[in-house]
């Protein structure tokens, strides 16, 4: 086990160490100009310097981000939970929720945003995040809820037990392993949904973190485009972080996909 | 004692069930249980077996014919014990709750509920693990756990689908034992599913031997060896002679 930890933890941060060394020595060696692209000491001194801006704008995406997220959580379980109520009400709105999800949500964006408004932007964004990150729970917590056992669903209504007994009891800890393996995908989305808003909304009606490459690329700032990069990746691999270890938590105890098992 | 000297706690008439695709699962099924036998159903896979069991636990509607329950004015009784061929616990709940369910189920508080799911888990010999999860326990555990959650309510009858079939046979006799001894003290009814003959022939006091297409019963024979049964009974010469008319019995409905 503590093979598996160093290797999972070291091995990758020495990869990526060595890879920002090889990176910095090639750049300084050949002089490769800044625009083209900056070394990692200058893409560090570039944070530095434009952190107060960057961190303003990385608190803008973010709060979309957790916002869409969230609400995707809300809307997408509660809509499985409806649907897992009614085959009727699933067979009608179903088609339509597949409609929004294939559609290129750049596609929409623009026509969100007139409708929403300019001076509105955040709203737009929150909106156009929201419906890249709502489909995937959507989808997996249907599956989960319908993936309880038969056996056990025949046991609680020997039981006698009411509609809400057998979701609260029995189908949403079923579906619990499906609705954060959603989550962790939307998670994700929520991030990709918050980027695409801002860079289709563009024209400095946005501050966030997007923005900032747009501002930065048409300055000609490789630099900070990449500051601004580095801010974005950080945050997805935090959102996937926090998911994973939630998942982990809930279902450390009694989930196959949690055990750990001796080899 | 004869069966039909005690009460009748349930009564099929021409039960029959065909499923949607045509297929005649049972036909005519007719029998009397008495209260406080212990009754099982052999046969091969498909006479129908499982689907006559879920039929009498009302998880099933007959396609024709009646049961009564004449002991409870006709009506099924709310509480029957039901065990499946596997444990069916809820993996995410404790040992404690997924005994708890079926009073949690009908509104009994935990407070009221802790001496009654601690003695169910006495009468299987799991009170150490009341605070275990199900994939900590091994199989035949886990199947305790399963008939200790039948067993909470106090059910007139208890109804088993195979429960041991998945078991090695180790564990499968002990758990036979244990479910007679279970049986012998309270004033249950047992209806036990089951494909193995030598398992009907120890455990009942009457074997209904079943034959498929179409599902029905082909023979009603009565084990009337005396209870406590032991070791010395499995290794008797009359536990073979009966297991020899089970078998009979069955091959004669898989000839016909």
């Amino acid at each position: 086990m503590e093979d598996s930890r160093a290797y999972r933890i070291f091995l990758p941060l020495a990869v990526g160490i060595a890879f920002l060394l090889l990176w910095e020595g090639l750049v300084r060696h050949y002089a490769v100009p800044e625009f083209v692209l900056p070394a990692p000491s200058r893409i560090a001194q570039s944070l530095v310097d434009n952190f107060g801006s960057l961190m303003g704008s990385l608190m803008v995406t973010l709060k979309v981000t957790i916002l869409a997220f969230l609400l995707a959580v809300v809307g997408g379980v509660g809509l499985a939970i409806v649907f897992s109520q009614s085959r009727a009400i699933e067979g009608a709105l179903f088609p339509y929720a597949v409609i929004l999800q294939v559609t290129p949500v750049v596609s929409i964006a623009p026509l969100i945003l007139i409708w929403v408004g300019f001076d509105r932007v955040e709203l737009a964004l929150l909106i156009i995040a929201w419906i890249v990150a709502f489909f995937p729970i959507l989808s997996n917590t249907t599956l989960g809820l319908r993936s309880a056992d038969h056996n056990l669903r025949d046991l609680f209504r020997l039981y006698g037990a009411s509609r809400w007994q057998v979701l609260s009891e029995l189908l949403l800890p079923s579906a619990l392993p499906y609705m954060l393996g959603g989550m962790k995908i939307s998670g994700g989305l929520a991030l990709i949904g918050a980027v695409v808003a801002e860079f289709v909304a563009g024209s400095g009606a946005s501050t966030g973190l997007a923005w900032r490459i747009i501002e930065a690329g048409n300055r000609l700032d490789i630099p900070k485009m990449f500051a601004a990069l580095l801010l974005l990746s950080a945050l997805g691999i935090t959102i996937f972080f926090a998911l994973s270890w939630l998942e982990h938590t809930l279902l450390k105890r009694w989930h196959e996909s949690a055990l750990r098992r001796e080899a | 004692m004869t069966p039909d000297s005690r009460q009748s706690l349930v009564s099929l008439s021409g039960v029959a069930k065909t499923y949607g695709s045509g297929t005649l699962a049972l036909e005519g099924v007719s029998t009397e249980i008495a209260r406080g036998s212990f009754v099982s159903l052999v046969g091969p896979s498909g006479c129908g077996k499982s689907t006559l069991l879920r039929i009498i636990a009302g998880l099933i509607e007959p396609s024709a014919g009646k049961i009564s329950w004449p002991l409870n004015g006709g009506a099924r009784p709310a509480d029957i014990g039901f065990v499946f061929q596997d444990a069916t616990l809820m993996p995410w709940a404790r040992v404690f709750e997924n005994v708890y369910l079926p009073l949690k189920l009908k509104g009994v508080s935990r407070k009221d509920a802790e001496a009654r799911v601690g003695e169910a888990l006495q009468r299987v010999g799991l009170s150490d693990f009341a605070a275990a999860y199900p994939r900590e326990l091994s199989g035949g555990m886990k199947m305790r756990v399963s008939i200790a959650r039948a067993l909470v309510t106090e059910p007139p009858v208890l109804l088993m689908d195979e429960p041991f079939a998945a078991l090695d046979e180790f564990t499968r006799e002990k758990l036979d034992d244990d479910l007679l001894e279970l049986w012998r003290g309270q004033n249950w009814t047992v209806i036990f599913v089951t494909h193995s003959v030598y398992e009907s022939v120890y455990l009942s006091e009457r074997v209904l031997v079943m034959g498929a297409r179409p599902g029905r019963v082909l023979q009603d024979i009565h084990i009337d060896a005396p209870f406590p049964r032991g070791r010395a009974f499995r290794e008797s010469t009359g536990y073979v002679a009966r297991c020899a008319e089970v078998s009979a019995a069955l091959r004669e409905g898989a000839e016909a």
